[in-house]
């Protein structure tokens, strides 16, 4: 098991995003985060934490679960929810980003799309990743990038964040099958 | 047909050959030449097994099983003599009904059908049947009941006790106080509060019981209490007999080994009349049998249509077949527990229901001169109970995919061999 | 978890997962999400061989929101009530392809018996067996107590319910005496003698005969409805000597504590075991028991059809 991003690197990621978001949309005041629980409601909220920093204000932030929404369901035994927390702002003529630790096939990203369409209609959607690492089966792609690591298939990739893992660190290890 | 029967083992453990010819018991120098021997070593010969209480379903229900089919079932598990009950259609409570039913087990020609008649007209309880005329009639009848319901007015049963003794008959009481067990489903207790079904009280069996020896006693007859099911019960009835009174009892083999925890998923193969109860029933009734305080074992044979049993289970009929597994049930409860020899269960099967009713041919010592009314049995076989394959025409036993100790090998009815070979 | 026939069926973890799903259901399902699609596709059958109204229009509510398909089949004018078995008609069902059965029936274990005997293969929900069980009833109930009364944890240690009236022909006791148990709460059943199961004694509960002394001491009083069937029963001598010594009255509902919960699986018969003033005093939560019926309905189905068609198992 290797270590591809330390702590320091997630961090500065981090700050990097959120100017780059600012900067696409002008500002914080259109924009309403979502992350995707568990870990892309953390980094969202940290990403929020940078904004807030850099413009002040209070960025609208929440989260969107995809359980219900997801492709798979009836391949596996049903998940417990995990929390949808829609921020008053809301998503309604809003630019929406939408915010999740790895991007890897794109169903997830495909699920909290159609999620989303089921609460109103942004102007606009985009995506945060802290990873992105190749594979797509969609056409989904991510508009703010911590870090590309490419891997194979079978490789696997492990976001830890302080919130939930108690540390922060993004690792790779072989696996064996998917 | 004449038979030489080597090396039997007979109820009181001794062995014995045994030579059948011309209906009866012979002396094997006797025998024709032309004779079958048929080798029974290891097996235990029993005398043939003698049922008071089967519901042949015919006439009226003939969907369920007939006098036909129901012999055949009997004589598979052993039984040479069984008793109709009289809740068919019409009501077996004439002369015309009772002598048909005689008639077709006559014609089934397999074993004895004696049939019951019924105490009250229609089985309504409240007014005499023709007690008289079925007990001069061709059926000969001396047992009377209304079995599936209780004669529960105390004047009619008195009454009824007093009449019979004209013959020497015996009322046999199915002890159900109506008012206490109105749309009851299963025993009450706490299966029954938790399976959400209404009770049957012991209390309601009991009760009658406790009524109807004291009746016996003040009108000096003959009592017989079917289908025992309550510890409580087997008290009132050891305590009547040890004041003299005339009183006879009867279990079931499925209330001697199957409880009401068997409901829990509501199937209603285990839905019964009286119903299946608790642990320390089922014991008191073993002990009450070891001890002769219960006289008999009957099956209370209860055929139903699939429609009847393959359904929620309050709306499911009362009842279990048992002719063709009453015997594995006996050897598993009582003997294998060492509640009993032969010697016990050749008394409780054949010998002590054949005195009750006052039947002449059966239960009689396996001896020259008698009539060879014979059930053997392999004791150390084992099998598993099939119920598709059953000669009883109704698949509703309880015993399914049961493995039972004891196969009936043979059964001799009046010398001949109609069962086995 | 393929068939939900009675809250036997539940671990306490898996009870407390449905009332937690329910809880994120109600917050998607009121606010941000109204539909969701998560059961398209798969066909709801509500077999009601009994009369309701309020617990078929819940389940056809929460079928709904999920995006299911969802056929209404009930008593009056259905081949049912003209005799009809429930063998044929559970293989009718099948044939039509339903994924899941909803079930209330008059006889206790009719559920079981869908469950049990292969008649068909869909999921089998209990909506109320005679007087057995009515698990959805009970975990609505769980849901809305602790909602009220829970501070913020999982289960309902601590707390203390009462359940009063008809307790021997009530499949709502029977499931909340069950549930709410196994969630820790501490349940006293009060009633008269003549209502009370065989073997109470041995049940998880207290058992008072005296509502004025268990009053004072709940945070939650479940009041059951006595049928007018009962009165022909002679299960008490009269429906006011019921209400005087059973029934839930103004000097009661100040009697309780302040904060308690008064609630109603319904329908009410008011007058009798419960007066109006009682059944809309500002501690009454009868009516939100009903809205609170379809999240955790949802809850129910989602945990049982959301996933694959075999196998049970709950994360």
């Amino acid at each position: 098991m290797k270590t591809v991003l330390p702590a320091p690197d997630i961090s500065r990621a981090i700050v990097r995003i959120a100017h780059e978001i600012l900067e696409r949309y002008d500002g914080a005041e259109s924009i309403t985060l979502l992350g995707i629980p568990t870990r892309g409601a953390h980094l969202a909220n940290r990403i929020a934490a940078a904004i807030n920093a850099i413009e002040g204000g209070q960025v609208a932030v929440g989260t969107l679960d995809t359980t219900m929404h997801r492709d798979d369901l009836r391949t596996r035994s049903p998940k417990a929810l995990l929390p949808t927390l829609i921020p008053p702002a809301g998503v309604e003529g809003r630019h929406v980003v939408l915010v999740d630790d790895v991007l890897f096939s794109g169903r997830t990203i495909r699920a909290a799309l159609d999620a989303l369409g089921e609460i109103g209609r942004p102007t606009s959607v985009s995506l945060a990743v802290l990873v992105d690492r190749g594979h797509r089966e969609l056409p989904i792609k991510a508009d703010f990038v911590g870090k590309n690591i490419p891997t194979s298939r079978t490789e696997i990739i492990k976001v830890n964040l302080v919130e939930v893992d108690g540390a922060d660190e993004v690792t790779i290890a072989e696996g064996g099958s998917k | 047909m004449s038979y030489l029967l080597k090396n039997a083992t007979l109820p009181n453990g001794s062995k014995a050959d045994l030579a059948i010819h011309d209906g009866r018991f012979v002396a094997a120098s006797s025998l024709p030449k032309d004779h079958q021997v048929i080798d029974l070593a290891g097996k235990q010969v029993l005398p043939g097994l003698v049922d008071l209480h089967t519901h042949l379903r015919e006439p009226g229900f003939e969907e369920s099983e007939t006098v036909a089919t129901g012999s055949l079932s009997a004589v598979r598990g052993g039984f040479t003599a069984i008793s109709a009950m009289a809740n068919t259609s019409p009501v077996a409570d004439t002369a015309g009904v009772v002598e048909q039913v005689y008639r077709l087990g006559q014609a089934a020609g397999l074993c004895d059908v004696f049939p019951i008649g019924a105490v009250t007209q229609g089985l309504n309880g409240q007014t005499l049947s023709e007690i008289g005329a079925m007990a001069d009639s061709g059926a000969r009848v001396r047992v009377f009941s209304d079995d599936g319901k209780c004669v529960f007015d105390p004047l009619i049963m008195r009454r009824a006790l007093e009449y019979v003794k004209k013959f020497d008959g015996v009322i046999a009481q199915h002890a159900q106080e109506p008012t206490l067990t109105q749309d009851a489903q299963m025993n009450e207790g706490e299966m029954s509060a938790q399976l959400g079904l209404k009770g049957w009280p012991a209390v309601a069996e009991e009760a009658i019981i406790a009524r109807d020896v004291l009746l016996a006693e003040h009108t000096k007859s003959r009592l017989h209490i079917c289908h025992l099911t309550t510890a409580g019960g087997v008290e009132i009835i050891r305590w009547a007999k040890a004041r003299g009174i005339q009183v006879t009892a009867e279990v079931t083999p499925h209330h001697l080994l199957l409880t009401d925890e068997y409901a829990k998923n509501y199937d209603p193969i285990f839905k019964v009349n009286p119903p299946l109860r608790l642990e320390s029933d089922v014991l008191a009734l073993r002990a009450g049998l070891a001890d002769g305080t219960i006289d008999i074992v009957a099956t209370d044979h209860a055929p139903h249509s699939s429609e009847s049993k393959d359904c929620e289970w309050s709306v499911a009929s009362f009842g279990m077949v048992g002719l063709e597994t009453a015997l594995s049930i006996v050897i598993k409860t009582m003997v294998e527990t060492g509640a009993m020899n032969y010697a016990d269960v050749a008394d409780r099967l054949s010998v002590a229901p054949a005195r009750i009713a006052r039947y002449e041919n059966h239960g009689q010592p396996l001896e020259v001169g008698h009539v060879a009314n014979l059930t053997v049995v392999d004791t150390a076989a084992k099998w598993i109970v099939d119920r598709d394959l059953m000669s009883t025409r109704s698949k509703n036993t309880p015993f399914h995919g049961f493995e039972l100790p004891g196969v009936v090998t043979h059964t001799f009815f009046n010398g001949k061999l109609v069962f086995g070979e | 978890m393929k068939h939900l026939l009675s809250i036997n069926d539940l671990s306490r973890d898996e009870a407390i997962l449905i009332l937690d799903t329910a809880a994120e259901l109600a917050r998607i399902s009121d606010g941000p999400m109204k539909k969701l699609p998560t059961l398209r596709g798969r066909t709801i059958v509500n077999l009601f061989a009994e009369d309701s109204t309020r617990t078929r229009i819940s389940f056809e509510a929460a079928a709904k929101r999920l995006s299911a398909d969802v056929i209404n089949f009930s008593a009056k004018g259905s081949s049912l009530s003209k005799g009809e078995s429930l063998k044929d008609t559970a293989q009718t069902l099948q044939a039509m392809g339903a994924d899941a059965v909803v079930i209330r029936h008059p006889a206790s274990g009719a559920p079981f018996r869908l469950a049990d005997n292969q008649w068909m293969s869909g999921a089998v929900i209990n909506a109320g067996d005679g007087t057995h069980e009515h698990p959805s009833q009970a975990l609505l109930d769980a849901y809305t107590i602790r909602k009220h009364h829970g501070k913020g944890a999982k289960d309902l240690a601590g707390l203390r319910v009462a359940i009063i009236g008809d307790i021997l022909h009530s499949r709502v006791a029977r499931s909340n005496v069950l549930l709410l148990t196994k969630l820790g709460a501490h349940v006293t059943l009060v009633a008269p003698p003549t209502l009370l199961p065989f073997g109470v004694e041995s049940w998880p509960v207290t058992v008072s005969y005296d509502l004025d002394y268990v009053i004072p001491q709940v945070d939650a009083i479940m009041m059951l409805r006595i049928q007018q069937e009962r009165m022909h029963e002679i299960f008490f001598p009269s429906a006011r000597e019921y209400s005087r010594y059973f029934g839930l009255n103004r000097d009661r509902v100040n009697a309780l504590n302040p904060k308690a919960s008064i609630m109603h699986p319904g329908p009410m018969n008011r007058g009798l075991e419960i007066t109006a003033d009682a059944a809309d005093s500002a501690r009454s939560v009868i009516v939100e028991q009903v809205s609170n019926g379809v999240s955790v309905r949802m809850a129910i189905l989602y945990l049982l059809l959301g996933g694959a068609p075999i196998e049970g198992g709950i994360n």
